[in-house]
Parts: structure tokens; sequence; C-alpha cells
């Protein structure tokens, strides 16, 4: 078992075998792939790193990207921290994971300033290596969930079932520039950056506190042609004036639902694109793509085995068995699947006609009076309508029902008129509403808001209620 | 005086406004609206008084039952009007 793990290739050799004039750019720098093939960017520590449990937490995401390179097959284990974790639960995180080294960059966040037997800095200056360090262990990736409350989980991985769905590695996906408005430190931006790693595409970051628009103009300046977001990070993109600058060949969605709505949009703004959403999580991995531009998944794909997967719906619930899943928590006795290997994804479907439709999470259901409502769905109607970006419901306490539900809405155009306009969109909007779902599920209040909060994941803040 | 009156006919005619609109919307029928009204009767269902209250807590700023200590819901209109008349006290 072990065994095969050390012969299979690390991200470094993808990298180094990638064709010249490959780049890791992000806004402050750039990194060629075929420099990092023979050098290092951890200032010449690599052997100190080797077989210990290393905490990776850098301010900027190319200084993991390069660490991670350089460390599978060298470290123990890789824990690879998000940058919205909270301080407090830093230390469960070190102590379960037993942490005997830290990564870190020159933008070091406070929680950094630990003690720790070794510690190294991190930078994408890079510097030769008279040999590269052989392979030697296979390394265990670990990523942490974004729970909302508590310690976050921490998820073990292995290379091999982080790729296990990047099947094809054509001379086009070499030709690809991948960008992503994910973090990489999270499960679907870490796909993308594997994804341009093992085809030997150069790749386009985000930097910290970058602004949309900025971000949007250097994916143009680099001529991105393959780009990926949760739908929330493509209607914050398509708000923004520069979304005209790109044109990009592929379109991906992942981490939310994606609505037939920003479908038809994104279908609209780049008609010459492929557009493909794709369904993962950080447990249970990568488990389909679907591309024909319409929500939803084929309700074939239940049941039967396709590259490995295998999926079912058990009391509504997407269940999934799939190599490319996670092996088992960090510090936690908990089991990862059922008893039959399936992970319970927690994300609840319904099928209409030959299609499953996501309705939304196990634990987001709002309860009305005893009617339980998912509050994804009802924004998938509201945001169908042609003058809205996007929307947020939420539960709101209600005396009689327990709760009911409002909606916080976001106009395509800012300026839609003046308060007589405004009040017309709502009316019209509520119309909408009651002509597609049933009354609980309407609406009690609209409000028109700027934005909506985005969460560092990519996906909506939704506030537990 | 003018002015007290002002705002009992006024959160009066707002709650019986709204409840013209979340009937129409609900697809229900009101019985005529009078203070001796028990509200049991009045056409609206549980689901229709709630998206009522929350509407007049966007129009007239105050949700008095949510904002209460004691579980309390008036037996009839008039009593339900002067709830908010009083803001929730």
């Amino acid at each position: 078992m072990n065994m095969a793990g050390v012969e299979a290739p690390s991200l470094r050799a993808y990298v180094a075998n990638a064709p010249a004039a490959r780049f890791i750019w992000d806004r402050a720098a750039s990194v060629r792939f075929t420099d990092l093939a023979r050098g290092t960017s951890l200032a010449g520590r690599l052997a100190d790193l080797a077989r210990r449990s290393v905490l990776v937490t850098t301010a900027s995401q190319l200084t993991t990207a390069l660490a991670l390179i350089e460390l599978d097959g060298i470290a123990r284990r890789l824990v690879i921290l998000p940058p919205d974790i909270e301080a407090d639960h830093l230390g469960a995180v070190m102590a379960a994971a037993e942490i005997d080294a830290i990564v870190t960059d020159d933008g070091a966040r406070p929680h950094a300033a630990l003690t720790l037997p070794v510690r190294v800095t991190c930078a994408p200056s890079i510097v030769p290596l008279d040999e590269t360090p052989p392979v030697a262990v296979r390394t265990e990736w670990v990523l942490l969930t974004s729970g909302t409350t508590g310690v976050p989980k921490m998820v073990v991985h292995d290379l091999g079932g982080l790729t296990a769905a990047i099947t094809s590695r054509s001379a086009a996906d070499a030709a690809a520039i991948w960008g992503t408005f994910y973090d990489i430190r999270r499960y679907g931006g870490l796909q993308i950056f594997l994804r341009a790693m093992l085809g030997g595409a150069s790749l386009v970051l985000s930097s910290a506190g970058e602004p949309v628009a900025d971000h949007l103009a250097r994916l143009a300046q680099h001529g991105v042609t393959h780009l990926s977001g949760t739908p929330s990070h493509w209607r914050r993109a398509l708000m923004n004036a520069a979304i005209g600058t790109i044109a990009p060949h592929y379109v991906r969605l992942s981490g939310e639902i994606a609505d037939q709505a920003i479908l038809d949009t994104l279908r609209a703004v780049f008609p010459q694109a492929a557009i493909g959403h794709a369904y993962a999580s950080t447990e249970a991995g990568v488990a389909f793509a679907v591309n024909d531009g319409c929500a939803g998944f084929p309700a074939a794909f239940a049941g039967t085995i396709r590259d490995g997967v295998e999926m079912k719906i058990v009391d509504g619930s997407l269940r999934v068995r799939s190599p490319g899943a996670a092996s088992r928590y960090v510090g936690n006795g908990q089991p990862l699947t059922d008893a039959d290997g399936f992970v319970d994804t927690g994300d609840i479907v319904e099928r209409r006609g030959e299609r499953y439709y996501f309705a939304g999470r196990q634990g987001g259901i709002i309860n009305i009076g005893g009617l339980k409502v998912h509050p994804e769905e009802i924004e998938a109607v509201i945001n169908r309508h042609p003058q809205v970006r996007m929307s947020l419901v939420r539960s709101k306490r209600s005396p009689i029902t327990g709760a009911i539900v409002v909606a916080d809405v976001v106009l395509t155009s800012q300026d839609e008129a003046g308060n007589a306009g405004q009040i017309e969109v709502k009316d019209d909007i509520l119309k909408f509403c009651r002509a597609a779902l049933p009354r609980h599920k309407v609406p009690a209040a609209i409000s028109f808001v700027p934005s909506l909060p985005v969460a560092a994941t990519g996906k909506l803040a939704r506030r537990l209620g | 005086m003018n002015k007290l009156w002002a705002r009992t006919m006024s959160v009066k005619l707002t709650i019986m406004q709204q409840m013209e609109q979340v009937a129409q919307e609900h697809g229900r029928i009101l019985a005529p609206l009078n203070d001796e009204l028990v509200l049991a009767n009045c056409g609206l269902d549980s689901l229709g008084f709630a998206v009522l209250v929350a509407r007049l807590e966007d129009t007239l700023g105050v949700d008095p039952f949510t904002a209460a200590e004691d579980a309390f819901f008036p037996v009839t209109l008039g009593d339900f009007v002067k709830v908010y008349e009083h803001g929730g006290r």
C-alpha cells in the first residue's frame, strides 16, 4: 500500500516535466515551473522538513502553492491552513495534527509567531538546488473543513486521491491558463491548483485583499483560458465591468448550487465557452461534472459507477463513494463514511423527471409552522428574475409560525430607478415567486441590498437562524 | 390630541391595508374588518398572520410579539391594533 504511494510521482515531478514558459502568478510575483524543478523556495531548508508534520500557514496563496509542490513526498503530513481560520482553533489543530514544523512567509500572520522546532520561511524567489531530494514518503494532505462552529475538522487525503478526478492530460491542457476565484487552501481551489500542475498549465492566483476588478484585470492580462469559482464568485464578477475583458474557453462552477439563472447568464456573457458545473466536497472528493448547461444532474448518475465514482440518494441526501474521497479525519474517531464506504454529503437532492436538482443543505432547513423549506430553492426562483443578480433567503423569527422566510436581493443594475421603480421590481419578484412556489415559500418581505457577503470559502455567507 | 388621533388612525389603517394585501396575495377572502372581529375568523390563516406581522414590522418598524417577554396573541382585531399602537407594551 505504502510502496505504491512512494512510486507515484510527486507533485514536483509533474511540475518539472511541464513545458517551458509555464508560470504561477499572483499580484506581486511570478514563479517559473522550470526554475522550481531544480530550485527551492524554502531557503535551502528542505531537508529540515523531511518526514515532519508541517503546518503551511502563509499570507499569500503563491507561497502555499510553492510549499505544496516542494514538500509533497518529503513531509510526512502537510496541514494546509485556510486564511479564515480562527486563531482560537489553531492550538487544537496543531496538537491533533502533531505539528512539528511550520512553513510561513513574509506576510506572516500574528499566530505564526509560534515556537516550533523547525520554522521555515517560503519566498517566491527561487534558489537553485544541487539536487532535488528523493521522494521518501506518501505525504498526507490535510484540509480543514469550513464548519460554522467549533474546531474545523481535519480531512486526510493523499495526492492520488486528490487528483483522482483529473483524468485528461492532453497537450491542450498544457496550453491552458487556469485562473480561479477560489483560495487554493480550500478543496475547490486546491482542485484547480492540482489541475494546472498535473496538466503542466500556468495558473493565475488571486492575492489577499485584491479587489475583484484588479483580479479580473490580471486574469485578462495573462489571457486566462480556464476559470473556476463558486456561483457566488461568478455573480460578484458579473457585477464588475472588467468581466468584459476576459474570454475564457472553459467556465467552471462548483462549491454551491449552480442554478439555471447563473448558467444561462454565463452562457450569454461567454457564448464561445464550455460551461460546466462540478460537484465536490472536502470529504467526498469530486463526484461529477455536468457540461450540458442545465442545472442539476442526470438521474442516471445515481446508482451507476462513473469514473470509479458511485452515488446514491438516501433520505433525499446525496451519498458518494469515490477513489477521490478522504481516508479519515485527524484526531477525531468519527467515521468519514457509512458502513458501505459512502460519504453522506448532507446535500439534499430532489428528482424532477430525468434529473436530480440540489435543494439545499440538510442542516439549512427553515421550519415554517411545520413545513420545511430550503432557502436555496427560493433563491433559485428569485435569481431567475431578469433584474436580479443574486439573493439570500433567510429565516426570520415569527411569533406565529416559529419562522418565516425573507429575502435580501441584489439587483443587476444598482441604480434601478428610484423608490417607485424599486417597489415595482419588488412586487414583480413576489409575483414571480407566487407563480413558482407554494405559499409558505414566498418571502414575506424583500429587501434590496447593494451586495451580499461572500465567505472566504466563496460561498454565500449564511447565518444560522 | 390631533396628532394622537392621526397616529392611531394611521396604525389602524396600515394594519387593515396590509391585511387586505396579504389576503389577496394568499387568495383569501377577508371578513368585514371591525374592532370586534375575532382574528381566528378573519380569513387569514397562521401563515397569513406570520406574513402580516413581518410586513407590519417593515412598515411600522416594530414587531410587538417577538419583542414581548411572554407569549401572547390578541383575540380581536381591536386588541391587535392596540398592541401596535402601544408599541408592544
